[in-house]
């Protein structure tokens, strides 16, 4: 076993995943009220999903306008969870049926659905919120990769079964809770998760699991495969007809970023104490591209800082101006398209990174793209000796 | 038994694609002898890029039969026809501009084509040797490091000759070669290809003339898709019919 940091990540990068872990670890906690420090572990659930977009969109060139069905299925499986603990048949006894969530009772079901039985069990819910999604990722990603769905059509899909699954979720209300969504979650294995105490121990695990996928995502982008997303991004033909069945490297792709989502839509679930269509549906999907996109599509660390600044004024100009929101995101959104498309991530390594003192920067400065590994002499030096 | 089929590396038998009716490839047959380098040649539209598509598994014949060696390649997915042996370039150079010209070379090694190959991939001694020794072959030593973008237009077709020369096919496509590069750098890549044909087949499709006496063993002429006129450069280039259609001009 050869492995070497420099092969993993560079000077910049290592600096970047540490100034980012003490801010998230070290500083939010001890400079905001739970309260505030709540929002930022809900605004940083969605940057699960927007690393996972990094490595299907910036990367392999995979645009996916439905992250939040994954984001929503996983969210979704955590809340069933949570809905069946609060179900108790002492804590509904005033139901006509006791001992099944409330808005099954108010729609007249008189038992629970088979399919949220394994709700019942806690591990059984953890397989669930990374297979449920993962698997629906991998069904979609063999009908339309292995028939060469790309591109346009490809986002558009996504987007119509976003769309599908709110109405799906919506028009199932005995089954799904409908519009409202699984409300009134209260504990986690008897632990309550709305004290301020149980808030802050999740929004460590939250970090802790971001970092966890965010050294997998690190992984997968400096991996062989990593490599193949940019080339297939590129010329796709020309790894086709070098041997590759491209389709199976979209699927994979498509997978983990369906699982990332999961696991933020889970976290999301526990730290909000809610689940509902809405962050399902087109907008929001739409929303998870734009954290990205602003944060810069190629970093995933970049995707960590667009998810966080975004939402966080989000928050504060809809207190200010609700109106104007979504023309101000908008309004973002196409002038980072045109303007910087490499977000935020690429104005860093542009305009600050050349500027930091020498042993911060990964490669001198000199290479604003951070697709092609700035360490390959290196690496390839000390692999040959 | 079929030991004249054996000398073949390649056999195109009544190959025919029509799109929408209209016939690119009209009933052609011809024969690719072992360590043969073959140009086809033919007019714009003649059908040469898509005889290539169809033996690379990029387009579906409508008829007729493609056998590399033992193998229907007609049968086969594109990446199968890949790991049989068959190697192609296409007409404008097809590489990976954000990579490195050694992620270029690396990615086309045959090894790790799998979704968990490629995560497990470790780029060890032998993977380094073998771009370094290809870089050497394509003129591209002291590129390495550079991303493939930046490499002039006849380096890029370099780069991709050397990507289908580290996977060491045994037979070799290659579209266009020498389209845009300059005189020099042409000698160099007919040197390169008299170079690399040991112990493999090449189809080359070409338009340069020079260049096509200079390397090819025999040529095809296609014309609307239908085979016009084989055989040496001599016999082809006094072929009235060739010069009517195609030389003349
Ligand atoms: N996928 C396709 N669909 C429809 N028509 C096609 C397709 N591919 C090729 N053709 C047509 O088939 C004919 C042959 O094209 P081809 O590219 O094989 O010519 P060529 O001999 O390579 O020409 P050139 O010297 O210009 O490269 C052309 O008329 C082209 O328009
Ligand atoms: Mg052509």
């Amino acid at each position: 076993m050869n492995f070497k940091i420099s092969s993993f990540a560079n000077r910049t990068e290592i600096f970047g995943f540490l100034v980012l872990a003490v801010l998230i670890v070290v500083i939010l906690p001890l400079a905001l009220d739970i309260f505030r420090l709540n929002l930022i572990g809900k605004y940083l659930t969605y940057a699960f999903v927007a690393i996972g977009l990094v490595l299907c969109w910036g990367a392999g060139g995979i645009l996916s306008l439905g992250q939040g069905v994954f984001f929503g299925l996983g969210g979704y499986c955590m809340a069933m969870f949570l809905k069946l603990e609060a179900s108790t048949p002492e804590a509904t006894k005033i139901q006509s049926t006791p001992g099944i969530p409330d808005f099954m009772d108010w729609n007249q079901l008189t038992e629970l659905p088979w399919f949220w039985e394994p709700f019942h069990s806690f591990p059984l819910t953890l397989v669930a919120i990374l297979v449920v999604p993962t698997v629906f990722a991998y069904i979609l990603g063999v009908a339309m990769f292995k028939r060469r769905v790309g591109g346009v059509y490809f986002a558009i899909i996504t987007q119509a079964i976003a769309a599908i699954l709110t109405i799906l979720i919506i028009g199932q209300q005995g089954y799904t809770g409908g519009v409202n969504g699984i409300t009134d979650l209260r504990t986690l294995m008897g632990w309550d998760i709305r004290t301020e105490s149980a808030q802050y121990t999740l929004y460590f695990v939250n970090a802790f699991l971001l970092f966890v996928v965010l050294l997998v995502a690190q992984y997968v982008r400096k991996s062989k495969l990593g490599r193949l997303l940019v080339a297939m991004r590129e010329k796709e033909d020309r790894v086709r007809f070098s041997g590759y069945s491209v389709a199976n490297f979209k699927i994979f792709v498509f997978c983990l970023g369906a699982a990332f989502s999961a696991i933020g839509g889970a976290m999301f679930t526990l730290q909000v104490g809610f689940m509902s269509p809405s962050f399902v549906g087109i907008v929001p999907s739409i929303e998870m591209v734009i954290f990205t996109a602003v944060g810069g599509r190629l970093s995933i660390l970049g995707a960590v800082w667009g998810a966080l600044i975004i939402n966080q004024a989000k928050t504060l100009l809809s207190e200010a101006f609700p109106e104007l929101w979504l023309l101000a995101m908008g309004g973002l959104f196409i002038a980072v398209v045109m303007a910087f498309p490499n977000g935020l991530a690429g104005l860093y390594t542009t305009y600050v990174e050349p500027r930091l003192p020498k042993f911060l920067s990964g490669n001198g400065g000199k290479d604003a793209d951070d697709d092609s590994d700035a360490d390959v002499p290196l690496a390839s030096k000390q692999a040959a000796e | 038994m079929q030991t004249e089929v054996k000398d073949f590396v390649l056999s195109v038998e009544g190959l025919t694609v029509s799109f929408d009716g209209f016939k690119a490839v009209d009933d052609l047959s011809f024969y690719v002898e072992e360590e043969e380098i073959r140009v086809i040649i033919g007019p714009n539209g003649a059908g040469k890029t898509t005889v290539l598509d169809l033996i690379c598994g990029k387009t579906q014949a409508s008829h007729g039969s493609i056998k590399f060696r033992d193998t229907e390649l007609t049968d086969l997915s594109e990446n199968q026809i890949v790991h049989a042996g068959v190697g192609r370039k296409f007409q404008n150079p097809s590489i990976y501009e954000d990579l490195t010209v050694f992620e270029n070379l690396e990615l086309s090694f045959p090894r790790g084509h799998g979704v968990f190959g490629a995560l497990v991939f470790k780029r060890d001694k032998e993977v380094i040797d073998r771009v370094e020794e290809i870089a050497a072959d394509i003129f591209l030593s002291d590129h390495l490091q550079q991303p493939a973008g930046l490499l002039s237009h006849g380096q890029k077709q370099w780069l991709e000759i050397g990507m289908l020369l580290i996977q060491d096919p045994d037979l070799l496509m290659l579209d266009e070669p020498v389209a845009g590069m300059s005189v020099s750098e042409r000698v160099k890549t007919a040197e390169l290809l008299q170079r690399i044909i040991k112990g493999r087949s090449v189809l080359v499709i070409e338009h340069d003339m020079k260049f096509v006496e200079d390397i090819a063993h025999r040529v095809t002429v296609l014309h609307q898709g239908k085979m016009l006129s084989e055989g040496s450069m001599d016999h082809v280039q006094n072929d009235p019919k060739v010069v009517e259609v195609y030389l003349g001009h």
